[in-house]
């Protein structure tokens, strides 16, 4: 019997203290259903407004043999692009690879948005010519860059909750429907993809094995 | 947005004032150094997140957990809350849970804003002049009741027809029937009648219950998966986790038969693109490649069927070709389709209103069965017919009774059976509740429908099977844009004397009839603020917390029919329970209210076995949800050891663990085990015999083979026939045959095997000579129902466009509530029309050209039209279209948004299908026929 069960169920690993962790996304396009759970949940822990997507399901080829759907937040690249373009330094990257935006220190250059390569920066609307403001994004429900204003009101306001520093994990990624979204530490989600390839008969069927070995892998 | 909570009309703004004071802080520096450990939880684990705790009372200012269960789909998926000061701040997943495991869909993760939304409805308010007025409780109820006492001398007591809901709670949809019943009446209906009604109505009648056979957890199990007429990402997304691990595991071969290439078709190795209607046909296609192969289950027809020859019969009117020119599937598709069932067992069959919304929608159901029962998957993990119904708490609705055919528990309205057995558990005299019907005819007289209620209104009284119109109507968490001939529906709403919407948001009952005054609209809690039970679509009952106390002046919908029951005269006798319990209800404390409703359920509800689901056992479940297994649903281990997650139905007794898997006789009775239901007796009219054979028996019988049902199961309350059963390892309901031929339905006129019938509004009226439809009937549910009369061939020059509706993921039903929700509106702003490239180009409709589509005019002068968006798409097959029917709000190109309450607009309103869905009705249930229907498509 193959041992793929729903991760969430399972005892965690061995204690490995000390081990710095390197914090990732992954979408499991096998699985993702275009539900929308998780930009729903984003905005519902977050009080994100209506006008910024911090993460977003994208679907191709809707409608015909093919369709997949890809569910995108901010991917925190270990060497960020965001970060290395960023005129005024605001962004940078945690010991933990989180990819934060200091608000108080980001002009809305919107340069951020050239260099990613998935879209992750939002810049709110309402204001007269589509001024940009100041960037928004994905925190990996990490609040805000300062630990000094851990918890405070203008956390929330600025950036929403930080589960991370509460031991929870980005919400998205808990409440997805079929388990597509995972985040956590880079090395247990590739755990994570190694057993799904096991189960489903490792013919290279993870998304971007294509990429890697050639069409038709 | 702002957390607002408003209690006895005063406001208080909680504002984000609850920051930095959640509990179980962990500093970020001492985080981060175990984060290797910490975030091994990979999506998931379970470590360091918090588990939920009791509902116990914290200090002001901290967090309280509470589990509870989504008020959306049937999945049952559950979730914590997390309150701050009576304020539900934000929710968690509930990783434990075994149906879900903390997984939620774009509904469940917008629950809150179900509750804090700003469009909740904070007073009762009335139309006067044109103009929506405040009222206080007592003042609204006083005049209504008032009203309906003047109405009930006048016309008498089926003068009034109320619209229940399929989210009610398991003790208001209840208390409800009781209440309609106390009343003198059988007008009361609710959703499941357009949306399951064929499925419980054929499967009943197949084997005995009419209810999802495994589960969603047993969809693991199986080693192929036919999705016929289900859009599952869509409608039932939690549920997509179980198929995708059978698919990815099993390697679950996985087919899915829609007219679209909808979202769950991307996810199969087979797409089936048959035409809408058709599904009987393909299935006895599929029958027809299985038996000349010889790949049936000869033992399973042999022991455990009845009237296979019959069905034998018929099938010969389907080869391949002809099934082939029916349904438009090459038969090479048929025939590969046949051969990876057959190749994979067990498997299971998924369908939803794809397949019962048909003109034929109770043979539809029961072609499924005939599948099933063909490739022995009955009875089986893995197998089954896996029903899935729509909203959170269907099932329970439909198990309680809110139905006009029948009492709570399917004991159907003979006056003399069904009515003394009720107010035996009522403690109420039989004699009592027949003089509070108009005669005991109409005591014993199928009620309308949700479908056609409103011909009582509109038709001569000469006409219906009531010697009165319908005078009042209440519309209780009810969305009038879900029923068909809107047009009709609407003038039915403006002619009634008294008008009454209870919903937690404004509906489309109150905004869309044209009348100045007569409309009163009552402000309803949400699912969220009340505990209760809630039966998913595999019979599980859960138990739901209350996560706050009602909202603004909302009161529950236990709380409302308890206070009209008391302004109507009837309340003492009404909140009492009789049998062994003999006591009043206590209704001045809603915890202990709802628990004395769940022990008097628990006596009454004996056929289905809703006896060992005891609120203690409920929430002892909830506690332990770690203990169960995600695959056989069983707790292993700890105080539940043995249990049911859910104590599915029939759980016969206190001690009984539920019964996960229906008809299975590979278990005892004690564990679960059945064979099927000896609902007909021993022999059929034509003589042979309805119980099964020699050798087929639960695990420890002490009969071996059939046995009729025991003496007084259904009307003993004191369970000493179930436990007596039990002990011998025999099921109260005996064991019998399932079958294809059903005598019954052919003596009302509809049919004795499964048939195929080509639709009311048929694009094929080359098909009609073979394939007609029904008789027409004079005394349908009190309305006369066209069919024949109706089919005409002549209806697709006209009408060229197969017209279909259906789901779209982030709403539900009437959509009410989602479309008062900004994070849902925010994914889906727009009603829109599904159409092919090809088809659109034909009319010049560009993506995104505003559109008018056209229905025939059937029985009415009028034809209706609706003006939406185009969304070109080959989701669609280039001659059909296809709407979602959540939408409402503008009215054939009209925008109602003046005729709502100031401030009352929802974030997103557009046209609603069903103003342009066709005249057609199920012959045995009167499910209306709206996946299949004709339009005309013009550019605007």
């Amino acid at each position: 019997m193959a041992r793929i069960t729903i991760p969430s169920r399972k005892a965690s690993g061995p204690d490995k203290k000390g081990v710095p962790a390197r914090l990732k996304f992954y979408v499991d396009v096998k699985r993702c259903i275009e539900c929308g759970g998780c930009e729903v949940a984003c905005k519902n822990e977050h009080n994100v407004p209506r006008d910024i997507a911090r993460i977003r399901v994208v679907t191709v080829n809707e409608g015909q043999p093919g369709e997949t759907n890809v569910s995108i937040p901010c991917m925190q690249c270990s060497k960020a692009p965001c970060v290395s373009v960023c005129p005024v330094d605001a962004l940078f990257t945690r010991e933990d690879g989180i990819v934060h935006v200091n608000k108080d220190t980001c002009i809305g250059c919107g340069y951020c948005l050239y260099a990613c390569p998935f879209g992750a920066p939002q810049f709110p609307k309402g204001s007269p010519f589509g001024a940009r403001g100041v960037m928004d994004k994905c925190t990996y429900c990490a609040g805000g860059p300062t630990e000094e204003g851990a918890h405070s009101e203008k956390e929330f306001r600025l950036y929403g909750r930080n589960r991370i520093a509460e031991g929870k994990l980005p919400m998205c990624a808990s409440i997805c429907a079929t388990k597509a979204l995972v985040a956590g530490d880079a090395e247990e989600i590739a755990n994570v993809v190694r057993q799904r390839a096991a189960a489903r008969g490792s013919q290279g069927r993870v998304w971007g094995a294509g990429t890697a070995y050639g069409p038709g892998a | 947005m702002e957390l607002r909570r408003v209690t006895q009309g005063e406001s208080q703004n909680a504002g984000h004032s609850w920051l930095g004071k959640l509990n179980a802080r962990i500093d970020r520096r001492k985080f981060l150094g175990a984060a290797g450990l910490g975030i091994g939880l990979a999506s998931v684990g379970a470590t360091l997140v918090r588990e939920a705790k009791a509902v116990t009372t914290l200090a002001p200012g901290e967090t309280t957990q509470i589990k509870t269960i989504c008020g959306n789909c049937a999945v049952g998926c559950g979730f914590i809350g997390e309150v701050q000061e009576g304020v539900w701040v934000s929710q968690e997943p509930w990783f434990e849970h075994p149906i879900n495991q903390g997984s939620l869909c774009s509904k469940g993760a917008a629950a809150r804003e179900h509750v804090i939304s700003e469009k909740r409805l904070r007073f009762p308010m009335k139309k006067e002049g044109g103009k929506w007025v405040k009222l206080s409780w007592d003042q609204a109820l006083d005049e209504i009741s008032a009203k309906l006492l003047e109405i009930r001398k006048k016309d008498g007591p089926d003068a009034l027809m109320i619209l229940g809901s399929a989210h009610h709670t398991n003790e208001a949809a209840y208390a409800l029937r009781k209440f309609a019943a106390f009343w003198g009446s059988n007008n009361i209906d609710h959703q499941a009648r357009i949306c399951h009604s064929t499925t419980v109505a054929g499967l009943a009648n197949v084997w005995g219950y009419g209810a999802m056979t495994n589960s969603m957890n047993d969809i693991r199990n199986a080693r192929s998966i036919l999705i016929i007429g289900e859009n599952v990402c869509t409608s039932h997304p939690i549920a997509m986790q179980h198929i995708l691990i059978a698919k990815e595991v099993n390697g679950a071969k996985v087919i899915v038969a829609d007219p679209r290439f909808s979202q769950t078709a991307a996810f199969a190795h087979q797409h089936i693109r048959l035409r809408s209607g058709t599904d009987v046909a393909f299935i006895y296609g599929l029958v027809n490649v299985i038996l000349a192969k010889g790949w049936e289950d000869k033992k399973m027809i042999r022991d455990r069927t009845y009237g296979f020859s019959d069905l034998k019969k018929e099938l010969k009117r389907y080869d391949l070709k002809t099934v082939s020119d029916i349904t438009g599937v090459p038969i090479k598709e048929i025939e590969r389709v046949a051969k990876t069932l057959a190749e994979n067992r067990p498997g299971t069959v998924i369908w939803a209103m794809g397949g019962t919304q048909h003109s034929n929608g109770t043979s539809v159901t029961r072609s499924y069965c005939v599948l099933q029962l063909v490739l022995g998957n009955m009875g089986v993990p893995g197998g089954g017919t896996n029903v899935f119904r729509g909203h959170d708490n269907v099932q329970g609705a439909t198990d309680l009774g809110v139905l006009s055919n029948t009492l709570p528990g399917y004991y159907g309205l003979s006056p003399n059976g069904a009515f003394k057995h009720w107010a035996n558990v009522w403690g109420v005299e039989h004699d009592w509740i027949k003089s509070r019907f108009a005669n005991e005819k109409m005591n014993g007289k199928v009620g309308f429908t949700v479908a056609r209620w409103y011909e009582g209104v509109l038709m001569d009284s000469e006409e219906l099977g009531q010697e009165q119109n319908v005078k009042a109507v209440f519309y209780w968490g009810h969305a009038s844009n879900c029923e068909s001939q809107m047009d009709r529906v609407k003038k039915a709403l403006e002619k009634v004397e008294l008008l009454v919407d209870i919903d937690p948001f404004v509906t489309t009952t109150s905004v869309m009839p044209d009348r100045p005054d007569g409309v009163y609209i009552l402000p309803a809690a949400t699912v969220y603020e009340q505990s209760a039970s809630v039966t998913n679509s595999n019979r599980d009952i859960q138990w739901r917390n209350k996560i706050v106390d009602p909202m603004w002046e909302s009161k529950t919908d236990l709380d409302i029919i308890i206070r009209l029951a008391n302004k109507l005269g009837f309340g003492t006798e009404f909140t009492k329970s009789g049998g062994h319990i003999n006591k009043a209800w206590n209704t001045s404390d809603p915890e202990k209210l709802v628990e004395d409703i769940v022990a008097e359920w628990n006596m009454g509800m004996r056929t289905i076995g809703m006896v060992g689901q005891t609120v203690k056992r409920m929430k002892r479940q909830q506690r332990l949800a770690h203990t169960f297994d995600v695959k056989t649903k069983t707790a292993e281990g700890g105080e539940a050891n043995g249990e049911q997650w859910g104590l599915p139905w029939p759980c016969w007794t206190e001690k009984h663990p539920g019964t996960h898997i229906l008809y299975r006789t590979s278990i005892p009775v004690a564990k679960g085990g059945l064979g099927f239901r000896a609902r007909w007796g021993p022999k059929a009219p034509d003589g042979r015999t309805l119980l099964a054979a020699k050798g087929s028996t639960p695990v420890g019988s002490s009969i071996q083979g059939g046995y009729e049902e025991m003496p007084a199961w259904k009307t003993d309350l004191t369970g000493k026939v179930f436990e007596e059963a039990i002990a011998k390892g025999l099921a109260p309901y005996g064991n019998g045959r399932a079958r294809f031929k059903v005598w019954n339905f052919a003596k009302l006129g509809g049919d004795d095997v499964p048939k195929h019938h080509e639709p009311i509004h048929t694009p094929r009226p080359d098909l009609i000579t073979d394939w007609v439809t029904y008789d027409d009937v004079k005394d349908h549910y009190r309305v006369p129902t066209l069919y024949k009369s109706l089919q005409k061939a002549e209806w697709v020059k006209d009408f060229p466009v197969i017209l279909s509706s259906g789901r779209q993921v982030e709403f539900e039903g009437g959509g009410a509530a989602e479309r008062n929700c900004e994070w849902l509106v925010d994914l889906q702003p727009e009603m829109y029309m599904e159409i092919h490239p090809a088809l659109a180009n034909d009319h010049n409709i560009k993506h995104g050209d505003w559109v008018w589509v056209y229905s025939p005019k059937d029985t009415d002068e009028r034809d209706s039209k609706i003006k939406v968006k185009a969304k070109v798409t080959r989701r669609v097959s280039s001659d059909m279209v296809y709407l979602p029917f959540h939408w409402s709000g503008v009215f054939e190109g009209k925008d109602l948004s003046d005729q709502f309450p100031e401030g009352y607009i929802p974030f997103a309103i557009g046209e609603s299908a069903n103003t342009v869905t066709n005249y057609g009705y199920d012959r045995i249930t009167q499910m209306q026929e709206t996946k299949t229907g004709l339009c005309r498509i013009e550019k605007a």
